[in-house]
């Protein structure tokens, strides 16, 4: 059969096996400015350790936009060029494009060069979703779109986002005394969508560098599988999420061991639960309550019992109701939803 | 063989023509170019551009990444991209589809962005309509874009071939749109020499981005926070960027002419019959041609009536024009636009016009703003003579409203 997908060979990246097996380079490195305990500049610095020399990085406008580049410093040993806040799928497809024409009419030195471009919630899930979809349908461009998750515009004092949790207390949904809940949304099932709505797409994963091996090991084959692909990382934020910077790394795991934030990838179509994921699904560990992870942070001080409950039942749906459960939100019979008065 | 018969014999040898839109027109000088990265989007009427540009890349004759983007800001924000990693590009909107990538616009000369860009002239929605208006194009006038505005397909392919020049020059590094009039210039066919490709080989130069090259090559940061210390620097470069393309664009006209034997006189604006004239109208684009004739009728009855059409309007060739509309005795604007709630209430070239005639030495004749053709309505000779009557009576020192609709349903 012939061919219609006109690829260029891509960096090939094997796993890395094991913490103590990874190359010292930083190549996202001092420089930065961002708070405490925050998660997405580790992501970075994973992302980029993963990625090697021999790559280009697009940021879209956020937290590691304005923390990471002041003028006259920068963290970045790797090209870096800011992008608009909703752009990263453009920037990403735009360099890609140069790259591969620039390449191939002779104008520049023939060799596989790694397009990362990443955004947060807010350009991802909310602002650029338009955008990152487009360049998941162009099959021809090898690129990687990142987007950091850390729940809110963190960046901007913490106003929710389409990837904010069902509740919690932003900026723009402060309780108050008539309104306790002002935040009344469910979070947006990003990488299920990209994964469901692009078919030509090689490779979406979700990740949470608390389980930081994995998280670079998935951005290894995201690079090296061809094609547009995308990761959806959950970023703990002591900032946002209002708990002491120390612990995010163990809100991470919270996330994921309450079954709020699945982790999985969906290779060629092939979808694969992964890490404590893998585990909870086969039912070899148990599903903390989510309890244990909303009491830990301040977003969901505000939260009553009814709250609470109204939260796990929605992510006892996820697991119990969903086709895939965790990943695609279609049921097999219809019922009605309600909030708590 | 007759010498002139031995010319037309060698530039048959050499030159091509053909019949085509000025749409067509740009898409040719694409492919002249070697352009490397193209995004489309649809609106009317500026697609007709990358509907031949399609056609060029599935015949093989244009080489490059032909992406159809999902809307204009990622259209425009795909080449920006582009750009910045060393490909040349071309991108193109009409009326509010240019407003929908605004936010690319604005930072497109902001990161020093040698884009080429077509702008099919359009009225701004709502109500809709797909005739020409210049306040699509005009939106992006403070930010750092180089805009012209051209009249005819023949102009609108050599103008492309300059903008790239002009646009790519390290000592300009900023983009540049082709305004080309809805329908009248876009869709409108007109035979146009096709230059060879030799000849704009010797004329274009590659693209280099040298020291700006996003590549792993030259691990550069680019467009970091700038904030309160350094963004106030960083205009002023863009201000001496704007400063110096008015003399990289006089180089490239006169190159123009040098390899391609065409020229255009002053770059920045064309005169018609204002060697003796009294009075002059002013305007853009593709009103030239109810203009031309108008003034060919008037001239019959002994009225001596010139044109100026501005042809670059960024850069805005200032001095040159105010020496040059001091020699009349009024001046009226037609503007293809508005700016409502303006000093008096006139269109935005009028407006640039009696500022730069303001600050200028030397005389200082009347200036009247019109506006007409709104919507893509025909501006037709008998408006012209209205608008020129109008002139003649501030010439005379009749005290006239400073802002006139013509061709307006009353």
């Amino acid at each position: 059969m012939a061919t219609y997908v006109q690829i260029d060979p891509t960096q090939k990246l094997d796993p890395f096996k094991a913490v103590k097996k990874l190359p010292l380079e930083e190549f996202f490195t001092s420089g930065h400015r961002t708070c405490q305990g925050c998660e997405s500049a580790l992501v970075m610095k994973m992302m980029a350790k993963a990625a090697g020399p021999r790559t280009i990085v697009l940021g879209s406008t956020g937290c590691m936009y304005v923390a990471n580049t002041t003028y006259y410093s920068t963290s970045w040993v790797v090209p870096w060029m800011h992008t608009q806040l909703g752009s990263s799928g453009s920037a990403a497809l735009g360099t890609a494009a140069a790259l591969k024409a620039l390449m191939r009419k002779g104008k520049m030195k023939r060799e596989p060069i790694n397009v990362i471009a990443f955004c947060g919630d807010g350009g991802g899930a909310d602002m650029g979703v338009g955008a990152i979809s487009a360049t998941l349908t162009h099959p021809d461009y090898n690129c990687l779109i990142l987007m950091y998750d850390n729940e809110s515009y963190a960046n901007t004092d913490i106003q929710l986002s389409g990837s904010t949790p069902w509740g919690a207390h932003t900026t723009f949904s402060t309780p108050g005394k008539v309104k306790r809940i002002m935040h009344r949304r469910w979070k947006k099932n990003m990488a299920g969508m990209m994964a469901a709505g692009h078919p030509e797409c090689k490779y979406v994963a979700t990740i949470c560098m608390s389980y930081g091996l994995a998280g670079m090991n998935a951005i290894r084959k995201a690079l090296t599988i061809g094609g547009p692909t995308f990761i959806h990382s959950l970023d703990p934020c002591p900032k946002g999420w209002d708990y002491d910077p120390y612990q995010s790394h163990e809100m991470g795991e919270l996330a994921v061991n309450t079954g709020v934030w699945p982790l999985y990838e969906v290779e060629k179509g092939v979808l694969r639960l992964m890490g404590r994921t893998q585990q909870i699904a086969a039912g070899k560990i148990p599903r903390q309550p989510v309890r244990d992870y909303l009491l830990r942070q301040g977003r969901f001080a505000h939260f009553t019992n009814d709250d609470i409950d109204y939260f796990q039942s929605k992510v006892d749906e996820m697991w119990q109701k969903w086709l895939v459960p965790g990943v695609i939100p279609f049921r097999k019979e219809v019922e009605a939803d309600t909030a708590p008065e | 063989m007759a010498p002139v018969a031995t010319a037309v014999e060698e530039q048959r040898k050499t030159e091509e023509t053909a019949l085509i839109t000025g749409s067509e027109a740009i898409a040719v000088a694409c492919k002249l170019a070697d352009v490397d990265v193209i995004t489309a989007y649809p609106i009317r009427p500026y697609d007709t551009v990358m509907q031949y540009v399609s056609k060029l890349v599935a015949n093989g004759e244009l080489d490059c990444e032909y992406i159809v983007a999902e809307g204009e800001h990622s259209q425009f924000e795909i080449v920006k991209h582009a750009s910045a990693a060393g490909a040349r590009v071309f991108c193109g909107s009409s009326g509010v589809g240019w407003m929908y990538a605004m936010e690319a616009l604005t930072v497109t000369p902001a990161l020093r962005i040698p884009m080429v860009a077509m702008v099919g002239n359009r009225a701004l929605d709502d109500p809709g309509a797909f005739g020409v208006e210049h306040n699509d194009a005009l939106t992006v006038r403070d930010l750092g874009w180089q805009l012209v505005w051209v009249d005819t397909a023949q102009e609108a392919l050599d103008t492309a071939l300059i903008a790239y020049r002009v646009a790519e020059d390290r000592r300009v590094f900023l983009p540049c749109a082709i305004s080309c009039d809805g329908a009248f210039l876009t869709h409108s066919q007109a035979l146009v020499k096709i230059p060879t490709q030799e000849k704009v080989n010797e004329f274009l130069p590659r693209y280099n981005r040298g020291d700006l090259l996003l590549h792993p090559d030259n691990p550069i940061t680019v467009a970091p926070q700038g904030n309160e210390d350094w963004v106030m620097e960083i205009r002023r470069q863009n201000y001496a960027a704007m400063e110096r393309a008015s003399d990289v664009l006089r180089e490239a006209y006169a190159d123009f002419e040098r390899i391609f034997g065409r020229s255009y006189g002053n770059p920045f604006f064309e005169e018609y019959e204002t060697a003796d004239a009294d009075v002059v109208l002013m305007g853009m684009g593709t009103l030239s041609t109810p203009v031309k004739v108008a003034i060919r009728k008037m001239r019959k009855e002994g009225k001596k009536v010139g044109f100026v059409r501005m042809r670059w309007f960024r850069p805005f060739a200032a001095q040159a024009l105010a020496k040059s509309l001091g020699r009349f005795e009024a001046i009226g604007v037609v503007d293809r636009d508005y700016s409502f709630g303006s000093p008096y209430m006139s269109g935005v070239l009028t407006n640039e016009v009696r500022s730069a005639l303001y600050s200028a030495p030397g005389p200082k004749p009347p200036v009247v703003g019109f506006i007409a053709g709104l919507g893509g309505r025909e501006v037709t000779v008998p408006d012209v003579e209205r608008i020129t009557e109008g002139v003649y009576k501030a010439a005379e020192g009749k005290p006239q409203p400073l802002t006139q609709w013509i061709g307006l349903r009353e």
